[in-house]
């Protein structure tokens, strides 16, 4: 997976958490909770769908990783290098 | 036998909240609902060809679409479901209505300011006092230390009725004690019902149940019907599955309860303590008008009121007490048509054992008598608050406290369950835990977010740790 598919994955799991949020102009460097309506149970739902859509574990303690886009992609570079985007 | 992840006794709006969660992410999970239909206290009968809702006046929490961090914003997110899809529609205007004295109130809080500004100019500063300390007040703090709220509304605020007009809502809709809450439900009742209001579906309480029996089936749930849980199995200080009322075992790694606490807890075979029953139970007529409660000059959505200065929100010594009460017009929704039934209902306060007392086989059985006898005294009681609507009034129907048993299987017929909320849901028994009324989340999208965040809590959460240490 590019680092493109990472940020449209995670990006596709906050479209399903809230089609009602507008994700078309997220500035990837900037902190994801500070441009959409995301709450700490909407983090553990973005933990729960990489699990079951790709079988990634992201730790509680890792959580922090996934503040902004541009860190998604550092965190789960590796993790999901031979993954293949769900749409 | 079958295993689960996850058994959740109780299809009412929290269980089905906590079912959605766990079949969303896969975890076998059974709903076990006693009755034929589902929604518990929120839920709905047919009466001679009529549709009416049981509890459901109107849905608290309303936020417009995109709100954010609002509770009903949350709930959407958490159950994956569209604003658009719940169909709401606005409250024109409620009021709250004491002798000589009326505020009223609506989806937009300044109209509640500006009334209490104008029949309570003295009380204004404590007001806005009070409203600053509920907005500041984090109710999702599950593990803050509970406090009496009269005693701080009666910090901000000296005018006696003016504390009983503010109480009155939000006891009325979501208190299990009596003449006081616990602050923290305090503030999720002020906010669910002056921050944020009321809205309803176009057709009631079915369309948000039928919403959501769809995504947990869609999502794999397994629902069973009249399915009535005898007792909860127990392995040492474990809950380990349930025993059906045909005798049939499921087990589970977790059992979410909706049952309540003193009903979860004899399931277990344990005494409820002498306090842990409610004492606030409910009857409700329902009158079928000829003409919109418009055309009889009732505008408003909601009333509270008391025919007293001071309200007493206290299980009664007789059948009932007419002498305060919720007056609903469902009609007075902004809906975009007229409902086929024009209806206003009336709820007052009622002591279930004096109900339950009542032989009730026959037309003029005491429990029938006694149906028509306080249908009169509620009506008359209601008229220092709405023009009379009697003349208009063309069917009737009454349900009473042991109605409400019998769709919640609270005992005592607690609407509200028990005055002890197990806030974190922790039932003092291993892998057993406390979701709905009894948790303490109130209100509709409170018993939903009341599933949702202990399935999170005690279920999701949980796994993810366990996945954290292999």
């Amino acid at each position: 997976m590019t680092d493109e598919n990472i940020k449209q994955a995670i990006i596709g799991i906050i479209n399903d958490i809230n089609p009602d949020e507008d994700t078309s102009n997220i500035n990837p460097a900037e902190r994801l909770r500070d441009q959409l309506d995301l709450d700490s149970m909407d983090f553990l739902d973005i933990v729960m769908e990489l699990r079951k859509r790709y079988g990634v574990h992201v730790p509680d303690t890792d959580y922090e990783h996934l503040a902004s886009l541009d860190s998604c992609v550092a965190y789960l570079r590796d993790k999901m290098a031979d993954k293949e985007l769900v749409s | 036998m079958s295993h689960y992840d996850a058994i959740i006794i109780g299809a009412g709006m929290s269980g089905l909240g906590a079912g959605i969660r766990l079949a969303m992410f896969d975890k076998r999970v059974v709903v076990l609902e006693r009755h034929y239909v589902w929604g518990g206290l929120n839920s709905f009968y047919q009466f001679q060809g009529h549709q009416f809702d049981v509890g459901l006046h109107a849905m608290t929490n309303y936020a417009p679409r995109g709100a954010k961090g609002l509770p009903l914003t949350r709930l959407l997110k958490q159950l994956r479901i569209r604003w658009d899809e719940l169909d709401l529609h606005q409250q024109g205007h409620s009021a709250v209505s004491f002798p000589g004295t009326k505020l009223k109130f609506s989806n937009d809080f300044e109209l509640l300011r500006g009334e209490v500004a104008a029949a309570f100019p003295d009380q204004i500063d404590g007001f806005d006092a009070l409203v600053k300390a509920v907005r500041e007040f984090n109710e999702l703090d599950l593990d803050a230390p509970t406090q009496n709220a009269r005693t701080i509304v009666e910090s901000h605020i000296s005018h006696p009725m003016l504390v009983d007009m503010i109480f009155c809502p939000l006891m009325f809709y979501g208190s299990a004690r009596e003449n006081d809450m616990d602050w923290d439900q305090f503030v999720v009742m002020f906010k669910s019902i002056f921050f944020e209001g009321f809205a309803r579906p176009q057709q009631g309480v079915r369309h948000i149940l039928k919403l959501l029996i769809d995504r947990y089936r869609r999502s794999g749930g397994e629902l069973r019907m009249k399915t009535g849980v005898k007792r909860i199995l127990m392995d040492g200080a474990r809950a380990t599955g349930v025993e059906l009322d045909s005798g049939e075992t499921l087990t589970a790694e977790t059992v979410l309860s909706s049952a309540g606490l003193v009903e979860t807890g004899r399931m277990c075979g344990q005494e409820p303590g002498a306090q842990a029953t409610g004492k606030l139970s409910f009857t409700e007529t329902i009158n079928v008008l000829d003409k919109p409660a418009r055309d009889l000059g009732i505008d408003e959505t909601i009333i509270f009121f008391s025919n007293t200065e001071r309200f007493n929100y206290a299980q009664p010594a007789g059948l009932c007490d007419t002498t305060s009460g919720v007056i609903c017009m469902p009609g007075n929704f902004d809906l975009p048509e007229q409902p086929k039934d024009h209806l206003v209902r009336i709820t007052n306060i009622a002591n279930f054992d004096r109900w339950n007392a009542l032989e009730r086989d026959g037309e003029d059985s005491p429990y029938n008598r006694a149906k028509r006898e306080w249908y009169t005294r509620s009506s008359d009681d209601v008229l220092a608050h709405i023009p009379d609507f009697r003349a208009s009034t063309t069917l009737v129907d009454m349900f009473t406290p042991r109605t409400i048993r019998h769709y919640t299987g609270h005992e005592g017929g607690a609407v509200y369950g028990s005055p002890i909320k197990k806030r974190t849901g922790a039932s003092g028994i291993e892998g057993l835990y406390i979701i709905g009324t009894d948790q303490g989340f109130l209100g509709i999208i409170g018993a939903m977010l009341s599933g949702i965040s202990m399935a999170n809590r005690w279920v999701l959460q949980r796994d993810g740790a366990t996945v954290e240490t292999t």
